[in-house]
């Protein structure tokens, strides 16, 4: 497979200002198919500004951005929904696309929240709308999925196995992840490339690569680089030097 | 059958009913209802452009009003003003305008009460043509454009990100909003359209779960409302608008009944 019809979105040195403040710039970055590429940076340092370069909402940008699919499935981090609006989880999860009701059960199933199906959607707590925000976009079947913190409000336990599903997820379906995250830690197994944000691209490669580089431990702390022992001792394969994972 | 005014009057404001139950909703949703009266009191000024130019009065409120909405959107990208401003003053500058223009107009004798508040009387077979295809043009168009609409209307940057256009989906509406104006001017009279749009909209959403149900019960208030108050329109020989409006009221007050109910059996 040729790198070139495998890529899914491509920024190259992209930017956003706004109101003459550069809130994200100089960002290249590559997302393939069946690869999980993961944001991380401290609050402010435009993790959520790259996701919205790549996905096209953000139109006066610097630099480019080459998108190669439209079957998209997003997960944004904040979202306010007007209350106005009558809207079951039924209803929402057929908002962008009209799906078959079985590929919206799965989906439900898979997070977990099979039962707030007829719920109104204003009623479910934030853990459960989180879930419910991600079955969203995996029923969709996308070939990109760009998740913003999409754990976010889920106890400890729902989070690895929400993590564990994403990755799943990126495997059979054979979809590009986008995934944004402020801790490294919980996302390194599931990662095939990092790249970490703090205004600009301040570095990138594999997760062991990151965890190690010094930008890194600056910008974390002592304590992020802590996480390399913790991570040292668990894992159960070797990293190529593509960052790519093989098992013992 | 279309001899009769009554006739005409019931099939031309079942037809009003139609689109502005649909409508209603994306109006209430997206919180429009200022911007439905902006548009409703520059139709005044297509009016009176339609006498002086002998044009068919809807065409004309259809262009002003569209012409409008494009001023309004060209000013929120210019200026600093707060949307809400530009609304209030275009909506009543326009008006002050169109009665301006119509002391000029002498020599045309203005029924100003009908303006402003429909006469079915004057409810021409003409009128029926232009209300039930301009109608279900407008119904064809909103549904085409239903999806990146109402994704939008949850939430615009899903829809954006997920590939739906919605601001093309939003200016299409704002066409709509122009067109379902121009088509019920007549009937309900320019300064209750935004009531017709907006309260069988609010009635609805006071009994509904789903947003397919609020615009069915949308339509149904709607058509009660026009049913009702043409009625009693003949009977007290009231204005026809105020009428329409006053009946949808009282549907609104009955289905205040409905969420108490919902919300005791939550407790």
């Amino acid at each position: 497979m040729s790198s070139e019809n495998s890529t899914l979105v491509k920024l190259n040195n992209a930017g956003f200002k706004q109101n003459d403040k550069w809130l994200v710039e100089g960002v290249s970055l590559t997302v393939e198919k069946g690869k999980i590429v993961t944001l991380i940076g401290p609050n402010g340092s435009g993790k959520s500004t790259t996701a919205k370069i790549a996905l096209g909402i953000y139109k006066n940008i610097e630099g480019s951005v080459e998108k190669y699919t439209n079957k998209v499935g997003y997960v944004p981090q904040k979202i306010s929904i007007d209350w106005t609006l009558p809207l079951r989880v039924y209803d929402f999860m057929l908002l962008t696309e009209n799906i078959k009701d079985e590929a919206i059960d799965e989906a439900l199933t898979l997070t977990g929240v099979i039962h707030l199906k007829n719920k109104n959607l204003g009623n479910l707590s934030g853990g459960e709308f989180q879930r419910v925000l991600i079955a969203r976009a995996i029923s969709k079947k996308p070939e990109l999925l760009v998740l913003d913190e999409p754990v976010q409000g889920v106890d400890y336990t729902g989070e690895i196995a929400l993590y564990e599903l994403i990755k799943r997820i990126s495997d059979t379906l054979n979809c590009g992840i986008l995934l944004i995250s402020h801790d490294l830690h919980t996302v390194m197994t599931a990662t095939d490339h990092v790249v970490c944000l703090n205004g600009h691209v301040c570095c990138s490669g594999s997760p062991m690569d990151v965890a190690k580089n010094n930008e890194y431990k600056t910008l974390f702390g002592e304590q992020a680089s802590q996480i390399l022992s913790v991570y040292e001792h668990k894992h159960d394969h070797v990293h190529s030097d593509k960052g790519e994972i093989k098992k013992n | 059958m279309f001899d009769d005014f009554f006739i005409r009057a019931l099939i031309a404001g079942l037809g009003i009913a139609l689109v502005t139950g649909p409508l209603g909703c994306f109006v209430v949703w997206r919180r429009l209802s200022y911007f439905g009266d902006t548009l409703a009191h520059s139709a005044l000024l297509g009016v009176t452009l339609a006498y002086s130019f002998e044009l068919n009065i809807a065409l004309s409120v259809f262009i002003i009003s569209s012409l409008i909405a494009l001023i309004l959107i060209q000013l929120q990208k210019k200026t600093n003003l707060p949307g809400d401003a530009l609304l209030g003053l275009l909506a009543h500058s326009s008006l002050a305008v169109g009665l301006v223009v119509i002391g000029f107009l002498t020599f045309i004798r203005f029924d100003i009460m009908g303006l402003l508040f429909g006469d079915i009387l004057a409810v021409t077979t003409d009128d029926l043509l232009i209300i039930w295809t301009g109608g279900a043009l407008i119904l064809l168009v909103l549904k085409l454009i239903w999806k990146p609409l109402f994704a939008s209307t949850v939430n615009y940057e899903l829809a954006e990100a997920e590939g739906l256009n919605p601001d093309r989906a939003k200016a299409v509406f704002t066409i709509l909003m122009a067109a379902v104006i121009a088509i019920s001017i007549k009937m309900v009279g320019l300064l209750l359209i935004t009531g017709m749009l907006i309260i069988p909209a609010a009635m609805a959403r006071n009994i509904s779960d789903s947003p397919q149900k609020m615009v069915l019960f949308s339509i149904i208030g709607g058509l009660l409302s026009v049913l009702v108050g043409l009625f009693s329109s003949l009977e007290f020989n009231t204005s026809s608008g105020p009428s329409i409006i006053a009946a949808s009221l009282v549907l609104f007050i009955l289905s205040l009944f409905k969420i108490k109910q919902s919300i005791k059996l939550k407790n």
